[in-house]
Order: C-alpha cells, then structure tokens, then sequence
C-alpha cells in the first residue's frame, strides 16, 4: 500500500481562500446564501470556508447548516456495515435561498445525489450548486458536476483519495492511497 | 458494527443496554426528521409492511402507520375485526397469506401472550410486537423511557413509580424491564389485588400507599384500569380506586417537589389522573405521543437494515 501526497496544508489553505474568493465573486454579500456542509466530512470544509469568510474577507452573517444525508442514500441494505446517521443542523429555512452544497471529495456523485433531495426536506431553494475540493473526474456514477472545485484528480478505482484536516487529526493534507 | 443484537422486536427482555442506547441515538435523528417542514425520508421506500392488529387498538396502530409512511413504506393494515379470522383462520395461516403478497416486516398487536414469540419461529418475516396481551409492549416502553431521558437526561439512579393495574399492564412489565436495563430504581404502587404475585422478583419494590410512592418517585408512570382485561372485580368501585389512587392537584401540591407525569393514554381522566394533572406542566403524556413516532421509526428503520437485498 502506497500513499502519495496530493496536498500539503499550505496548498490547502491557498485552496481554500481562491475557493472563497469564488464565491464571494457569485453571491456577493451573501445575505441570501445557505453554506451546507454534507456530513460528516463535507462539514469540515464547510466550517473552515465560513471562517476563512467571516475572518478573512469580512463576511457578515453567514448560513451555515450541516446536513446528514444517511436516511436519503441509495446504499441501504446493500452494504456489509451498516449506515450511520450523524446530526442535522440547519436552523434556518432554505426556501427561496442560493444554497451551496459542500463536500470533501467527489467520486461517484452519489452522496450529493442524496444531499440533493435530503435539502429539499427544508423547503424549495432558489438554486443549488455544489462546491468540492477534490474532484475525482472519470469516476462519476451520476451526471453531477461540481460548479467550484479546488482540484481536479485523475485517480483510478483502486486508489482512494484520504483527507485530513487539522480539526480531527494533527494537521491538513491530502493523500492518495493505492489500496 | 452499531446494528441490534435481534432479529425481532418481541420484547425489552430479548434486548441488551447497547441495544437500547441505539434505539434511542437512532431515535434522535428521527426525532429532528418529524420536526423538518417536510417530515418524510425515503429509507425504506422498497420495504413492505404489514399492521396485523388482533385487538383494538386505536394510537399505538395510528403511531406505527405514521412511523411507517414517514420512513416511505409501503403498508397494509388489517385488523382482525373485519378478517377471516373470525371465521376460524389459524394465526400462521393469516400471516403466512399476508406475506404471500411479499411482505417484510410485520407488526402485530394481539391479546394472546407470547403471539410474537409464536409467530417469529413460524413466518419469514422481521416481527415487531406491539402488544401481546398481558405480557409486553415493547415500543411503549421505548418511548416511555426516551421521554424521561429526554426531560431528566439519564434515567440512571433515577426513581420511577408505575401506579394502577399493574397485573393487567403489558407497558408496566417492559416499562420494568426497560428501566431496571438503564439503571433506574422502579416501585410499583396500586392495590394489592392489581399487583402481580412475585414482582419483586424483578427487583422492583412494592408499595400500596400513593402518597408514600410519590413522595419517593422523581417519575410517576400512570396505568389506566383496564375493565376490558377483567374477568373478576379486582376492587369495589371506581370511586374508591380514585380516592385511593387516582392522582390530584392537591396530593402533588404536598408533596415539596415536583415529579414528572406520564401516562401510556387512552387516559380515564378523573379516574386514575385528574384533567388538572393530566394538562398540567408537569405532564410529558404529548412529548410521549411525539417521541412515540420517532422510536417506532428507530426501531422499524434498524431491523429493516438487516433486510439484506
């Protein structure tokens, strides 16, 4: 088992900011906006966007839900392990707002799939689009497509893409593992 | 591996402390879906259900049914008042034809003991008991226990009171089981005519004084006097019952602290419970209802996980 570095924490954080700078090019104040960060590892990112936002570029009042997507996913009952739910936590209404969907990595499209109809539990959004950092292209299951992305990963099946942030382990990075 | 350790739902007894605090943190997620403006996921939009209900049963089928559709289920009711085992139709015989039609997990509420543990070993389908006669109701107990974690946060070194028939009360035996499981102390309180012979046996306490079990209680769980279950006069009237232990404003008032209220419903208000009581803010007998849905989806959504394709 090999693991490659795909990004260190510096490249991260350079990342990160060119990430926020998009949106903030698209949704200007953000007073209609809703950050969703899909549980449980779409949350992290979604966390350190709204920081970087907030404390960085002067963002007031940002939307930021988090969204567990466990009960909406197409895998029940096909698994070995079985699913485990993680909380929710919107506590303002979508209806009617520009929501972005955020999530770690995009492989085969079928968590934003889930996260997709979840949202719509919370009322009908004006649009959705959908934020990632690391875009796994040519692995899609789905026609879904990311409308920001921090970088584009040309990985085969075997490999999987491993990301750490500093908040759950000891510093950011992002690792290819060949399995 | 979070998964429960059975098969089915036949009663608290078969269950274990991780099965329970499963349950419940499932529960919790459930709870924050029926609270969503759009109050439904689609789970088990390929899983069928069927509601077998031998006996009247009005909330406990109604709670079911809505667990079922919020989890996108498709079910069939049938009840046994309209069925053809009123025309001499054996038990696994009515079941084996309901899931002739491909059913995956049954619910059943029946006034016979043990129907549940019967139908398990005989049918191909995932059982959930929602009544067996005297004997359990394991989802009442359930969602009885969620609420008082819910309004005291642990149920640990916790002191519990079930008060009335408890001899004819299948809530009080899993409510018994389910409470001595998390840790909480538990007194049974009515008239020694409605307590079973041997309870201390399940390491409860026996007391025929209500202002005493009170006195001693952080939570008082309230059983109706169940007339339909009576083949004898158990105590000599209504009214003397109620003066002895139907529960007022004026006993909580004296007694310095202020207890929790429950009661499984339907209520006999002014008989076991006064309407003061029953509305008052010490009472959790709504909370119960709402959590009632979300624990019956926990449990529904958990054994049908181990429905495998």
């Amino acid at each position: 088992m090999s693991k490659k570095v795909l990004l260190n924490s510096k490249e991260i954080e350079i990342i990160l900011h060119r990430l926020a700078c998009q949106l903030i090019e698209n949704h200007n104040d953000f007073s209609n906006t809703a950050l969703i960060g899909l549980q449980p590892r779409g949350s992290f990112l979604a966390k350190r966007l709204a920081s970087i936002l907030t404390n960085d570029y002067h963002v007031k009042n940002i939307h930021l839900g988090l969204l567990d997507i466990t009960f909406y996913r197409d895998d029940f009952r096909r698994r070995d392990e079985p699913l485990e739910a993680t909380d929710t936590q919107i506590d303002f209404l979508i209806e009617n707002k520009n929501v972005v969907l955020i999530d770690d990595v995009l492989f085969s499209g079928r968590s934003v799939r889930a996260g997709l109809t979840a949202i719509q539990s919370y009322g009908r959004p004006k649009n959705i689009e959908l934020l990632v950092l690391i875009d796994r292209r040519f692995s899609r299951h789905l026609p879904i497509q990311p409308n920001y992305k921090g970088r584009q990963v040309d990985a085969i099946d075997k490999e999987k893409v491993i990301v750490h942030w500093k908040e759950s382990h000891t510093k950011d990075g992002i690792y290819l593992e060949n399995k | 591996m979070k998964q429960l350790s059975v098969e089915h739902l036949l009663g608290i007894k078969y269950l274990n402390k991780n099965d329970i605090d499963l349950i419940f943190e499932t529960a919790n997620h459930f709870k924050e879906v029926i609270n969503r403006p759009i109050k439904k996921v689609p789970s088990l939009r390929d899983i069928t259900i069927a509601n077998l209900f031998f006996e009247n049963s009005t909330r406990t089928k109604l709670s079911f049914e809505l667990a079922e559709k919020r989890l996108s289920s498709d079910i069939i009711n049938f009840s046994a008042s309209q069925s053809s085992v009123k025309k001499g139709e054996t038990l696994i015989d009515t079941v084996n034809n309901i899931l002739a039609m491909k059913v995956d997990i049954v619910v059943m509420g029946h006034p016979n003991v043990g129907a549940g543990v019967f139908l398990s070993k005989h049918v191909d389908a995932k059982i959930i008991n929602a009544g067996d006669g005297t004997h359990e109701h394991p989802t009442q107990a359930l969602l009885d226990s969620y609420s008082i974690k819910e309004k005291l946060g642990s149920l640990k070194g916790k002191k519990i009171v079930i008060v009335g028939d408890v001899l004819h009360s299948r809530v009080a035996l899993s409510n018994i089981f389910a409470l001595k499981l998390q840790g909480a102390e538990v007194k049974v309180c009515g008239p020694t005519t409605l307590i079973p012979k041997h309870i201390e046996s399940l390491g409860v306490k026996v007391e025929t004084n209500i202002q005493k079990a009170l006195e001693w209680c952080d939570v008082a769980n309230v059983l109706r006097v169940q007339h339909e279950r009576m083949d004898v006069k158990y105590f000599p009237s209504t009214r003397e019952y109620t003066q002895l232990f139907g529960i007022n404003n004026e006993i909580l008032d004296n007694l310095g602290k202020k207890i929790t209220i429950m009661h499984p419903g339907p209520i006999n208000r002014g008989v076991e419970i006064t309407s003061e009581v029953a509305d008052s803010d010490q009472s959790i007998i709504l909370n119960q209802v709402e959590n009632g849905v979300a624990v019956r989806m926990a449990v529904i959504y958990l054994l049908a996980q181990q429905i495998k394709r």
